[in-house]
């Protein structure tokens, strides 16, 4: 444990001083190979130069990372979705057609539909009522703290935190999980709540909605306060009551946020496996496609075609939802 | 349209107190101006008219009617901000329906007083844009237009015009009192630090400052006849002159003996009981003339000379005094600079201010 911690604070260290040394040198060395203090045009020349480069150099590092990590995965997932499960023979389309016909992929991309219908809406809809709330109460900070704090939890730990939620015994023992708990206190027989078909879904998209709710609280309750005081008084003037100020003067002023918190919540949506793979693992029919591009991935020996095939599936979905995002990012920042 | 009447309304945050022992009877069809320094109260007061704000003391009545307690809705108030307040979300007619829209108005009724206004206001080509796409002058008559819909009892403008560049100003004042005109029920208040505003727009015109009301008149009583030395120097630009003196003669005018020496007689009465009196005199740059007589009022060498081609204002440094005298002569006078100059007064344009307050009040 102990070395662990070192070799992790020494990685720190030395990434960063590398990093530092890497600006710093290639700067010296921009400086030398054109030197500013050169006599005349030279100099001009020289600093336009420099300029000109400086840019792609410091970019360097992080377009090589980027190429390595981004670009070659991407290149290489559809080189291997057009082959076999060892990632040698070339098969054609037969990935695709196995994935167009699977019964277990038609379940999944169900699950999927039904997750990108309720999380995303779920959560900005919590988090724009907590925002508008907390912002009205004295205590609204600690408030804000505690609903954001499952946003710092992990996925997999917010989801063993859950298990506990929805834990069943027998009902002859004493129920140790929350909901199970409560259900006997109140009467009613204990369930094995993840296991219940169809609703067992919407028992895993608690927890996303759980974790996202704080996320969009902090980025809707921002927004909520650049809205001009004088066009609240305005409505108040105006005759609206609170629920009108609300939905028709606030609302549609942040709709370009709520819009940004909204598709930037659907895109962790579409990548979702932890939550699944930790909970049920796909079983009783609570399966998604990033888990199961995992299953195949990975388990069982593994097939690596038809892994890469649902993994750029999962790519050309979040592909529109990600340039309509940044679109309505670049908006709200300069003002729309 | 109605008569709006403070008595004795305090305004405090916590122990700080902002405004007190406001009384005001404003009659129905009057336009009223708040206008003092900055810091003053005067938005403040209007904001509690408008019940933005809660009043603390006194009561408020519409009507006859006490608001303190109702609801900014149903006062039968409009206001018109200084940041227009537009919702930037709704075109040009939705800005203005949207509280007959509230009011759950006919669909008719409501097309009807949108473009009734939008006409008086020359909006008309606009009503389907959004406000971004309006400039600021037009942004301002589509927030007038927002509260003519609504036909309130009292309309009230804070700082309307300020958010507008020069030209503008001047066009959006006389659209502002051209609209007055058109509506001579209806009852307005208006805020601004503007006296120019102020003296042009006012039936009445309230001075505020030190948390009070210093003064209440119409523009010119406020002019001629100022209460005491603040509404003298606030009215009227460049401020009126004063000079500290003493009585050395009483009756029916009133004869001040300066602390240059100079005798100067003032049309104010007396009393024999005010002989030896320490006063200050006050005198409108405007009101001063050059002159070769003895009876003067200053005598100075100009310091500082500006020709403004209309009139021209001339700054003389006074011994023991921070703030210049100032001439403002008609015409242009570019010679004057570096000269010795004599200057004199009508003795009934002349003040007379003792412990601040004017003699004439009393």
């Amino acid at each position: 444990m102990l070395q662990q911690l070192v070799t992790a604070g020494l990685t720190i260290v030395v990434g960063i001083a590398a990093a530092f040394g890497y600006f710093y040198g290639s700067n010296w060395l921009l400086d030398i190979l054109f030197p500013a203090g050169a006599a005349g045009d030279r100099a001009t020349r020289n600093i336009r130069r420099a300029a000109a480069i400086r840019p792609w150099l410091f970019l360097g590092p992080a377009l090589l990372a980027l190429a390595l990590y981004l670009v070659y995965p991407v290149a290489e997932s559809i080189w291997l979705s057009f082959h076999g499960p060892a990632g040698r023979q070339f098969v054609g389309l037969k990935n695709y057609i196995w994935f167009i016909g699977d019964a277990n992929i038609h379940s999944a991309l169900i699950n999927n539909f039904l997750w990108l219908l309720v999380v995303p809406a779920a959560s900005t809809f919590l988090g724009l009522v907590t925002a508008a709330l907390t912002d009205r109460i004295g205590w609204g900070n600690i408030a804000k703290s505690l609903i954001f704090m499952p946003m710092a939890i992990s996925f997999v730990g917010a989801t063993v935190i859950w298990k506990f939620v929805y834990d069943y015994r027998a009902a002859n023992q004493d129920q140790i999980g929350l909901l199970n708990a409560l259900v006997t206190w109140l009467g009613g027989p204990p369930e094995a709540w993840i296991t219940l078909p169809f609703w067992n879904n919407f028992f895993l998209m608690v927890i996303l909605v759980w974790i996202q709710t704080g996320f969009a609280m902090v980025i809707l309750s921002a927004a909520l306060r650049g809205i001009p005081e004088e066009t609240i008084e305005a409505a108040v003037l105006d005759g609206a009551n609170g629920l009108q100020i609300f939905f028709k003067i606030m609302v549609p002023q942040i709709w370009g946020t709520i819009a940004v918190v909204w598709t930037t919540i659907t895109i962790t949506v579409l990548k979702v496996f932890d939550i699944v793979y930790a909970m049920t693992n796909g079983q009783w029919d609570t399966d998604v496609l990033a888990n199961q591009m995992y299953t195949w991935m990975f388990e069982g020996g593994g097939d690596f075609g038809r892994g890469a095939t649902i993994a750029l599936v999962i790519m050309i979905l979040v592909i529109p939802i990600m340039i309509w995002n940044i679109r309505n990012a670049k908006a709200e920042m300069e003002g729309r | 349209m109605a008569d709006l009447i403070l008595k004795d309304v305090a305004k405090a945050y916590g122990d700080v107190k902002v405004l007190s022992n406001i009384d005001l009877d404003i009659k129905q069809g009057e336009l009223i101006v708040f206008v003092g320094p900055s810091g003053c109260g005067k938005s403040t007061l209007l904001r509690m008219i408008a019940g933005l704000e809660s009043i603390t003391a006194g009561t408020l009545s519409i009507d006859g009617r006490v608001m303190n307690e109702v609801p900014a809705a149903q006062r039968g108030i409009a206001m018109v901000f200084q940041s227009y307040a537009l919702y930037p979300h709704m075109t040009v007619r939705d800005n203005m329906a949207f509280a007959l829209k509230i009011a759950k108005k006919s669909k008719a009724e409501i097309a009807a007083a949108v473009e009734k206004a939008a006409r008086v206001l020359q909006l008309t080509p606009y009503l389907d844009r959004l406000p971004k796409a309006l400039s600021g002058g037009q942004r301002q008559r589509v927030a007038i237009g927002r509260a003519i819909v609504r036909d309130p009892k009292v309309y009230l403008f804070d700082e309307p015009l300020s958010n507008l560049d020069a030209a503008l100003r001047v066009a959006t004042r006389l659209e502002i009192a051209q609209l007055k005109e058109q509506m001579p029920d209806s009852t307005m208040v208006y805020v601004t630090h503007d006296q120019v505003e102020a003296m042009t727009l006012a039936s009445r015109i309230v001075v505020l400052a030190g948390g009070g009301i210093s003064q209440v008149g119409t523009p010119l009583e406020l002019y001629e006849k100022p209460e005491n030395e603040f509404v003298a120097q606030f009215i009227g630009s460049p401020a009126m002159n004063l000079l500290p003196g003493e009585i050395v003669a009483t009756g029916a005018e009133t004869v001040v003996k300066l602390a240059g020496g100079s005798q100067v007689r003032a049309a104010i009465p007396t009393r024999e009981a005010d002989m030896g009196r320490a006063v200050k005199l006050g005198v409108r740059p405007e009101d001063l003339q050059p002159t070769e007589a003895a009876d003067h009022i200053f005598e100075g060498r100009v310091e500082i000379v500006e020709a403004l081609g209309e009139v021209t204002l001339l700054y003389f440094e006074r011994q023991g005094e921070a703030a210049p005298m100032i001439a403002k002569l008609p015409g242009i006078h570019a010679d004057l600079r570096r000269r010795q100059v004599r200057l004199a007064a009508d003795p009934k344009k002349v003040h007379l201010f003792a412990n601040g307050r004017s003699l004439l009040y009393r």
